[in-house]
């Protein structure tokens, strides 16, 4: 019998091993992947269970953080949220976060391992340190300018920084309050619903997301390809460009909208805006010379961040020669973003250097020490600074003496370009009015912004002008804005 | 067993009684719930619990209590028994209490107060009044047919959650299931105490095994088949897996015949493929066994099995902390069945692991008392008492661990449950009654004439 019980013991301490070993499994290792698993609410309960991180604009935080005492305990709040979503985003306890709340999501809630005091501290702790904070690039009156300028009518604006790249400005309207998507609840999911459903969109972030026919605006981009390309020596020298122009290889003949355009110069072709002659010069580059001239602009970049993603704006690659000739101008596949063509300008301004867009400045941890900073880099000397130079004095130009008459500032140089995008079938669509421009204050060494306007319903004529009539304005009071900080 | 001369203590040597060593281990046993306790309060509310003292006080009491009725009429019992006893239910309250918080609708914790002090007042009753557990061989029938009416009952009640086990009278509702096991342990430890030398040594032999005759078997295999029957009936899966186990444990020590072992996990394996593939309510166990993650695949979220295993994730080594943790996620289920996910998440592999060694302490400690008794219905009773802490503790810690599938029962000591409790503490009862005449020097010197002399030939 004695031997039956010690075996029967036996029996047990199998038991109880197999159970310590099993609970080994659980807790030390699979509790990795199951901590993980996408089903364990515990990352999200934790998640909210501190205040997250605020973002800054001028130093004032633009987010706040609200107790709700449930078991998601805090939500997201937003001062001023339908000026500054193409920022900010939103951090929605349902539908997740975009923008600035998806790229600085570590920062914000409190994970990136950079906050905690020592590394593998939080790891000992099994603590989660307070959200840091996000200090963003954007000029609170630059940013206000920009959607007061835009009034609601469909559009976005983008403003850099020439000399290093801070963004100063994404505005997109119409917006919407990001506020609405915070939390759990039929209210947030009506408002998901409904701000999705709306045919205005008003949770598309135009400036960076959207991609637009450029139309005249690229001519810049055109015009500094040719002057790279030595195809074009001297820009105030007549050209030999018939007007109108007939497309190569076939008998479709392109015109121009403003007059004076046959043989124009380069200059005269940009001031006024001639289709003909810059359709002919993007023809003389050629197809390769012309896909490196815009690539350096950042066209065909899909992995543009800053850090939100940008999409892709479009050049493409393989075109026919009358294809080409009319993408010199802005047209056929040729789509930009608002901050694509504000780049285009800023290298202009920037004797050539493009710097690479950014809208994060540094980030911090709760009590302001710094964890990340963010600078100047440049993104592609996009031409040469000569041709930049003369691309100055002719954006100047447009703006003294041609279609973008608008933007002009007493006492400030200023230079610019219009555009009127045409689209939809047969053109029949209401054209995109574009602005590009840039502003230079009396001694100061570097421009102070470059602006980029998209306005989308521009009712007006179907002329260059208008460009100059509906975005050009906007682009002003964003200048004006910049000049005065 | 007969007792040989070689087994008498000389009656210069006398054992040491251990009750102060038992004492200090209360104090220790009080202190630690007391401290989790506390520890909840500055985890949730940054402050001590203004009625820790009250609390702690209370627990102390009963401790004392048991301690007194243990030291005056159980001098020689085992000292640890009641300590381990005493910080599990202290564990379970803090536990408990912890959960109740999650849900300030359903307090459970002062229900699980009033029926652990029933169960140390049973608990004492015990101590006092049972002076020899030999009385109890000869109540194997009344026990038996006790424990089968208390099995049978539930059936005129109504299911509760997909198991018929309750009884509810007024706002109290009991499992009779949980005294039934004492009972039916008591049954099976007279029944072969009495008849283990026919059950061993006679009987027809095919192959290798040794079968008894029908005359022997018959009468114990049917009260277990009965029993097991009614179970499967009232869809209590976790406790007739424990009579069976119950069963074979105490035939092959009462036998001695290894072969029983192998009939025994023949049938238990035969049992669950027939029961696991045709039953749907247990079909559906086995299904979450194999795979807790396919609702989540499904889309319907994670289950109960799922939520207990991301628990016990997310306490890694050390745990969140008491009251840190968020296993409330569980649902219903999780201040009873589940109740371990709670401190495998809040204590980590560190405070489970030292739960498991206090339940295998527990345990080890009843068979020792068996080994060290004359007795065989002692030694069957002790073994069957511990063996029924274990494979309860085994059955309930693997199912909502993921190692079987999950058939309710309730985490001796630990889980809500008031019958649970009563019971446990009726088994410790039990087991400090075992261990006091197993560790008694001299069975004359402390008789008293209130329960007769133990038959010359049982000692």
């Amino acid at each position: 019998m004695i031997r039956c019980i010690r075996r029967a013991a036996a029996l047990c301490l199998l038991l109880l091993v197999a159970l310590l070993l099993n609970a080994a499994r659980i807790q030390v290792f699979e509790a990795d992947s199951l901590d993980h698993n996408p089903a364990n609410r515990r990352l999200t309960i934790t998640r909210y269970g501190q205040p997250r991180g605020n973002i800054l604009v001028d130093g004032r935080s633009v987010t706040g953080s609200e107790d709700t005492g449930e078991q998601l305990r805090y939500e997201r709040t937003y001062r001023n949220g339908p000026l500054y979503a193409p920022v900010t985003g939103y951090a929605s306890q349902t539908y997740g976060t975009s923008l600035i709340e998806y790229t600085e999501d570590d920062i914000l809630s409190g994970t990136d391992p950079m906050l905690a005091p020592f590394p593998l501290w939080n790891d000992i702790t099994r603590a989660q340190q307070p959200g840091g904070n996000v200090v963003t690039t954007v000029e609170d009156a630059v940013q206000r300018a920009a959607y007061d300028g835009l009034g609601g009518r469909r559009g976005a604006v983008a403003a850099l920084e020439p000399a290093t790249g801070r963004v100063l400005a994404l505005v997109s309207t119409p917006s919407y309050d990001p506020g609405l998507l915070s939390g759990t609840g039929s209210s947030v999911t009506d408002a998901w619903q409904r701000l999705n459903a709306a045919e205005s969109r008003p949770m598309l972030n135009r400036a960076i997301r959207q991609t637009y026919p450029p139309g005249s605006t690229f001519k810049i981009v055109t015009a500094a390809a040719a002057l790279d390309a030595e195809v074009v020596t001297d820009p105030y020298a007549e050209t030999d460009t018939p007007s109108p122009y007939v497309l190569p290889g076939t008998t479709t003949t392109l015109p121009n909208e403003s007059r004076g355009c046959e043989q124009a110069s380069l200059a005269e072709a940009i001031r006024i805006s001639c289709n003909t002659v810059m359709a002919d010069l993007g023809v003389r580059v050629g197809l390769a010379d012309m896909v490196e001239a815009v690539e350096k602009f950042g066209f065909n970049d899909t992995g543009l961040k800053i850090p939100p993603g940008v999409a892709k704006s479009n050049f493409d690659t393989g075109m026919s020669e009358d294809q080409l000739a009319l993408s010199s101008i802005g047209q056929f596949d040729t789509t930009a973003t608002p901050l694509q063509m504000a780049m285009v300008a800023s290298a202009v301004a920037n004797g050539g250097d493009l710097k690479y867009p950014y809208l994060v400045d540094r980030t911090t941890t709760r009590s302001g020490a710094t964890v990340r900073q963010n600078g100047s880099r440049t993104y592609h000397r996009a031409m040469n600074p000569r041709t930049a130079m003369q691309l100055r004095e002719m954006m100047v130009d447009v703006v003294e003496n041609g279609t973008g008459s608008n933007a002009a500032i007493d006492g400030v140089t200023v230079g610019g370009k219009t555009g009127t995008a045409q689209h939809g079938v047969d053109n029949t669509g209401t054209p995109y009015a574009w602005f590009i421009s840039w502003a230079q204050a009396p001694g100061s060494a570097q421009p102070a912004v470059a602006v980029a306007v998209v306005v989308e319903d521009a009712a007006a004529r179907r002329a260059d002008i208008s460009g100059g009539g509906s975005a050009a304005p906007i682009a002003r009071a964003v200048m004006e804005a910049a000049l005065r900080d | 067993m007969t007792a040989t001369t070689a087994d008498a203590l000389p009656p210069a040597l006398r054992l040491p009684k251990r009750r102060g060593v038992e004492l200090l281990l209360l104090v220790g046993a009080v202190l630690v719930p007391v401290l989790g306790y506390t520890a909840v309060g500055l985890a949730r509310n940054g402050a001590v619990p203004p009625d820790v003292a009250g609390y702690g006080a209370g627990l102390g009491l009963l401790a004392l209590l048991a301690h007194l009725a243990v030291r005056f009429r159980a001098p020689y019992a085992d000292p640890l028994l009641l300590p381990i006893a005493v910080l599990l239910n202290g564990l379970g309250l803090v536990l408990i209490y912890r959960l109740d918080l999650e849900t300030p609708k359903d307090q459970a914790a002062p229900t699980q107060l009033i029926w652990s002090t029933l169960g140390v007042s049973l608990f004492i009753a015990v101590v006092v009044l049972l002076r020899d557990h030999r009385v109890l061989q000869r109540y194997a029938y009344l026990s038996v047919a006790a424990a089968l009416v208390l099995m049978i009952v539930p059936i005129f009640f109504p299911a509760v959650n997909g198991a018929k086990i309750w009884i509810r009278i007024g706002g109290f509702s009991f499992q009779p299931g949980e005294f039934a096991k004492i009972l039916l342990a008591v049954f099976f430890a007279a029944y072969l105490a009495a008849n283990r030398n026919a059950l061993a040594y006679t009987g027809r032999r095919f192959w290798k095994l040794q079968f008894p005759t029908g005359r022997v078997l018959g009468p114990i295999v049917a009260i277990w088949l009965l029993s097991v029957g009614v179970l499967v009936l009232e869809r209590d899966l976790g406790t007739s897996l424990l009579f069976f186990g119950l069963f074979v444990i105490m035939l092959y020590v009462a036998t001695g015949r290894t072969g029983w072992i192998a009939v025994g996990l023949l049938l238990a394996a035969l049992g669950a493929f027939v029961v696991g593939s045709f039953e749907p309510h247990v079909h559906s166990r086995v299904q979450d066994w194999l795979d807790p993650f396919a609702s989540i695949d499904a889309g319907r979220g994670p289950g109960q099995l799922a939520q207990s295993l991301f628990a016990f994730a997310a306490g890694g080594m050390l745990g969140t902390g008491l009251g840190l943790g968020h296993s409330i996620l569980i649902g219903f289920a999780a201040k009873s069945d589940f109740i371990l996910a709670t401190a495998g998440e809040e204590l980590g592999l560190t405070g489970l692991t030292a739960i498991f060694l206090l339940y295998a302490l527990l345990v080890a400690r009843g068979y020792r008392a068996g080994l060290a008794l004359r007795d065989p219905f002692g030694r069957l009773l002790s073994i069957g008492l511990a063996s029924i802490l274990a494979l309860q503790v085994f059955v309930i810690a693997g199912g909502v661990m993921g190692l079987i599938p999950l058939t309710g029962m309730a985490m001796p000591f630990l889980a809500q449950g008031g019958s649970s409790v009563v019971t446990n503490w009726i088994i410790v009862a039990l087991l400090i009654r075992v261990s006091d005449q197993a560790r008694r020097p001299q069975p004359d010197a402390v008789e008293t004439g209130i329960i007769a002399r133990v038959p010359e030939e049982d000692r």
